[in-house]
């Protein structure tokens, strides 16, 4: 029995034939089921959209990409395996995970195989521990937070606010980056409420958020409970403002909340409903191919694989240490490099900052009043 | 005082979804020493069904129909004979094991349509209530009142009718049942196909709120289970005051105890109910055999 | 015949465990410790659940404990195996502590209760942030040194897990061959004959949530240091259901079941993968079809052969007798 498990197990790992370099490997490593499975999925199909679409085009230095697609079940523990999986297959790059444990155990594996590892997590940490093959596809909390926080001070003048976050790393790194952004401001956090992944009743988080008596409530959830607590906000009869980052003013989050919805009020890094004809040309590409309307981890899967294409086309050939080095401090321009959709620019730690919006949901659609310049821009 | 019945009536309704789930729970452990790790999935499936049958175009009562008599057949009978039927004469331990694999299945089968969270359409209205400072929809006071009457009919089919009480006497005692010549497997079939039902009901019920996605059976599966031995496992009425119990101390734990160990609340109780009362709040005891 | 054959088949498979990683990359002797981890971890609830008869379902709980106490020793700067004896104690302890409701209630009433306990272990990790690093985990765990020896390498780790897990191996077996071990069936088969045949119930059920805990809580050190990194969510009730799957499916009860049984639950997903999306639906298809075919778990298969052979043979004779009683009744009125 025992050699007939083992006879499995070295079946599992099919030694492919290094290629030499006929192709450009790229691993997702990526949350196909588990908590982490809608935000998986959109990154991954993001991903697999840019590159048949650069494969179509005739691949990166004549090269064609070659993918494949791994589930780590929302799971570090197996998000490890298979980032070794991944090395042993010498591929180029990774994509994924998305969650943060997950990223944090997989970046350390790719950062000992000198690997780039493209994350679409958004938690500060992942690039403060000065690991050079990491870099992010979309804002992280650090960056996001400071902006909102802005516009709480300073334009929608709040000066006590609620907070709802949900309590997984994603909730919690957000809040504690919005605690930070807001400690030397007027504004005041008088009520701090915790929810949890998967919670269907928000009567008793909306009541608090009440008996605090705040000026405003900013909610941080994913989507499914975001469009919970809109609906029992309305419900309870909540006037202020609700203000959020990124999830609040989803596309998701309307279809579900429906007219609850409307009124709320959230910065966005990247947002389908960007007012932008690359980002539109983008959605209808992406409801065609894979049926249904991806949210901003679909933006961010397809946005990082066009910011390798451009370092890889930057160094002119298939270096990944020459690669991992381009990338800090690239600057992509959408003018060169459609795929990028918007203008970008890499930092030495991997971090990115780029243009983003202030978005209100209007009669059930975001609609975008501002367009705040990068962080970096405003020093 | 007014927050006080805002948690209370939220929790209630809240409540009465985890008690419709909880109720299968309690009808099929009754009928045949069933653990059904994939309850939760049992509520999942149908609200798929119905929106597959209505992206065909058909009315809602007609693939509620439909999805009745799909669930009954598959998650009625197949189940029955293709899982439990086997394993019954094993014991617990297998049925649970086999339940998990099934929810797994299930749930990853589902997923393969995609992972993303599908709004289902509510049978009430989108109305709101003010009453006495409380506000509450209308959707909350028709799940709280549909989810009794769902409870408390099954509760009465089970002892007025002939089949009802044929069906109570097996779970009791199937061979002193089968001695009084009543169709053992038929009236356990029945309790099947009754879970089936609920089943349907309360996916039309919960989804509404829980939207229609591939896992959002392992949290209503896992409530359900708490509501149940709360209230007592052998015991219909149980599920639902286990499940209300559930609902409203979950709010009242979030708004005066600890948001962030609610779930501890509804946990303590069950842990005081398990080892004061095993038997649940409403259940019998069950006699220590040799 | 059986023993010599049993001996023979051990010490095979251990060659192929010490052999194999030297033909596999690196993400094959991850998961081989990984199994192995499993393996250990599934010992200790075989023990509970499958010698002692106690139905348990919070096994991850004292996973995630010795994990825990291990990770946070090691950021507080003490050594492993300081962590990993207080590891081993710490579970030890609650083991106790959470076999008391078993002396109140049995069968699913106790899955009922250890399940509670895991949930209310996992609102702790998650929680108590300043200690567990709550949903943000706790990262760049060590790997330990054994005699000035490095075991961060893959392989380094590796033997050493296999070592832990053939220590620990040997000890469960010499616990099972001891009194101990018959009073553990004892109480699995029939509690009440136990006690009046004298066996201490109490004591008893104790130990072997104790024992079983202590199993857990070494199998959640390693995997702390396999993993270097950890967070609540692997160590909650889903994680207690699937350590439970893995003993029935393997064989509760029997001495190699948690091994074959941890292969299922760790390996045959990533086996599985060629079935890309649908690799997670085979495997839960899998585990319903291997419960229904072998209900007594994998490792039932030789007794299920030699019962079958054992009826063939009984029929055969029965049959054989037959023909001689009827040959002879024929040759009777023949006379």
């Amino acid at each position: 029995m025992k050699k007939l498990i083992l006879a499995l197990a070295l079946g599992a790992l099919v030694i492919t034939p290094a290629v030499a370099q006929q192709t450009i490997k790229i691993a997702n490593i990526v949350e196909l089921s588990g908590p982490g499975t809608t935000s998986g999925t959109n990154f991954k199909d993001g991903v697999m959209l840019a590159i048949k679409e650069i494969n179509a085009a005739g691949g990166i230095l004549g090269k064609q990409i070659e993918s494949t697609t791994n589930d780590t079940q929302s799971n570090p523990g197996v998000a490890k395996g298979l980032t070794q999986k991944a090395i042993d297959q010498e591929v180029f790059a990774v994509f994924g995970p998305v969650f943060s444990g997950s990223i944090m155990v997989s970046m350390a594996e790719t950062r000992r195989a000198e690997v780039p590892n493209f994350t679409g997590g958004e938690a500060a940490s992942i690039t403060q521990q000065g690991n050079p093959y990491v870099f992010r596809t979309s804002f992280t909390q650090a960056t996001a937070m400071p902006k909102i926080a802005r516009y709480i001070t300073d334009q929608a003048k709040v000066k006590t606010l609620a907070l709802i976050y949900v309590n997984n790393d994603f909730g919690k790194g957000g809040r504690e980056m919005l605690m930070k952004a807001l400690d030397k401001s007027p504004t005041k956090i008088v009520a701090d409420i915790s929810t949890d992944s998967g919670q269907v009743d928000f009567s008793a988080a909306v009541l608090k958020a009440k008996q605090s008596n705040a000026d405003a409530l900013f909610v941080y959830t994913n989507e499914e409970e975001s469009a919970r607590a809109l609906r029992e906000l309305r419900k309870q009869g909540w006037t202020k403002p609700v203000i959020g980052e990124t999830v609040l003013t989803s596309q998701k989050v309307i279809e579900l909340a429906g007219d609850a919805a409307n009124g709320a009020v959230a910065h966005v890094g990247l947002t389908i409903d960007a007012p932008l004809p690359a980002i539109r040309a983008f959605r209808a590409k992406f409801e065609k191919e894979y049926k249904y309307i991806c949210d901003h981890n679909g933006l961010k899967g397809y946005s990082g694989v066009y910011a390798l294409k451009a370092a890889i086309e930057k160094v002119g050939k298939l270096d990944r240490k020459a690669v991992a080095k381009a990338m800090h401090t690239l600057k992509v321009k959408a003018a060169d490099q459609p795929g990028i959709l918007m203008d970008v620019e890499f930092d030495a730690n991997g971090d990115l900052d780029r243009d983003s919006f202030l978005t209100e949901v209007k009669n059930g659609k975001q609609v975008i009043t501002a367009t705040l310049p990068p962080l970096g821009k405003k020093k | 005082m007014a927050d006080f019945f805002q948690l209370l009536f939220s929790g209630l309704a809240t409540g009465s979804i985890y008690a419709l789930a909880a109720l299968g729970f309690t009808l099929l452990w009754q009928a045949s020493g069933t653990i059904n790790f994939a309850q939760g999935e049992f509520v999942m499936l149908p609200a798929f069904a119905m929106l597959a049958f209505a992206s065909f175009g058909m009315p809602m009562p007609l693939s509620f129909f439909l999805t009745i008599v799909l669930a009954i057949a598959v998650l009625g009978w197949a189940f029955k004979r293709g899982i439990v039927d086997p394993l019954f004469r094993y014991g617990m331990m297998q049925i649970v094991v086999a339940t998990i694999g099934l929810s797994i299945a299930m749930r990853n089968g589902v997923r393969l349509t995609g992972a993303e969270a599908h709004p289902f359409p509510s049978l009430f209205a989108d109305r709101i209530y003010n009453i006495a400072g409380v506000t509450v929809t209308q959707s909350d006071i028709g799940t709280l009142v549909l989810a009794m009457l769902l409870v408390i009919g099954t509760q009465a089919f089970l002892a007025r009718t002939i089949t009802g009480r044929a069906m109570q006497a097996v779970a009791q005692n199937t061979e002193s049942a089968s001695v009084l010549g009543i169709n053992v497997p038929r009236m356990i079939f029945y309790t099947f196909a009754i879970n089936a039902i609920l089943a349907c009901a309360a996916a039309l019920l919960v989804t509404p709120v829980y939207l229609a996605k591939f896992d959002m059976g392992e949290s209503l599966g896992t409530k359900a289970f708490f509501a149940a031995v709360i209230g007592g496992f052998n015991n219909s009425r149980g599920a639902l005051l286990g499940g209300l119990i559930v609902g409203v101390g979950e709010n009242l734990a979030a708004a005066y105890v600890s948001a962030a160990y609610k779930d501890a609340v509804a946990l303590a109780l069950f842990m005081v109910v398990i080892l004061f009362k095993p038997q649940g709040l409403l259940g019998r005891k069950e006699e220590r055999k040799v | 015949m059986k023993k010599q054959s049993a001996i023979i088949f051990t010490s095979v498979a251990l060659l192929a465990l010490l052999v194999a990683p030297h033909f596999l990359k690196s993400y094959g002797v991850y998961l081989l410790t990984y199994w192995l981890v499993f393996i250990l971890a599934a010992m200790g609830l075989n023990l509970t659940v499958g010698y002692a008869g106690q139905k348990s379902l919070g096994h991850a709980a004292f996973f995630g404990i010795g994990a825990y106490t291990v990770a946070i020793m090691m950021k507080a700067g003490f050594s492993f195996w300081l962590g990993l004896p207080a590891a081993a104690a710490i579970c030890f302890v609650t083991g106790i502590l959470v076999g008391f409701p078993a002396l109140r209630v049995q069968t699913i009433y106790l899955a009922f209760a250890t399940l509670g306990f895991n949930t209310a272990a996992w609102l702790v990790m998650r929680n108590e942030e300043q200690y567990t690093g709550g949903t943000f985990g706790i990262n760049n765990i060590a790997r330990p040194e054994l005699f000035g020896l490095s075991l961060d390498g893959a392989l380094a780790y590796y033997y050493f897990t296999l070592g832990v897990t053939i220590v620990f191996g040997l000890l469960l077996f010499g616990l099972l061959r001891s009194p101990w071990g018959k009073a553990f069936t004892a109480l699995r088969d029939n509690p009440i004959r136990a006690e009046s045949l004298g066996v201490d119930v109490r004591n008893y059920t104790l130990l072997s949530f104790a024992i079983g805990a202590v199993y857990a809580g070494v199998a959640g050190a390693l995997f702390a240091s396999l993993v270097q990194f950890i967070d609540p969510a692997p160590f909650g009730v889903g994680q207690s259901i699937m350590m439970y799957l893995m003993v029935v499916i393997g064989g509760p009860g029997y001495f190699f079941g948690p091994v074959v049984g941890a292969a299922v639950g760790v390996v045959l997903p990533e086996w599985l993968r060629f079935a890309q999306d649908w690799y997670l639906f085979v495997f839960g298809s899998a585990v319903v079809l291997l419960m229904i075919w072998l209900p007594d778990g994998l490792l039932s298969i030789p007794d299920r052969i030699r019962a079958r052979r054992e009826s063939r043979e009984a029929s055969a004779a029965r049959a054989a007798a037959v023909t001689a009683a009827a040959a002879n009744a024929g040759k009777g009125s023949g006379a």
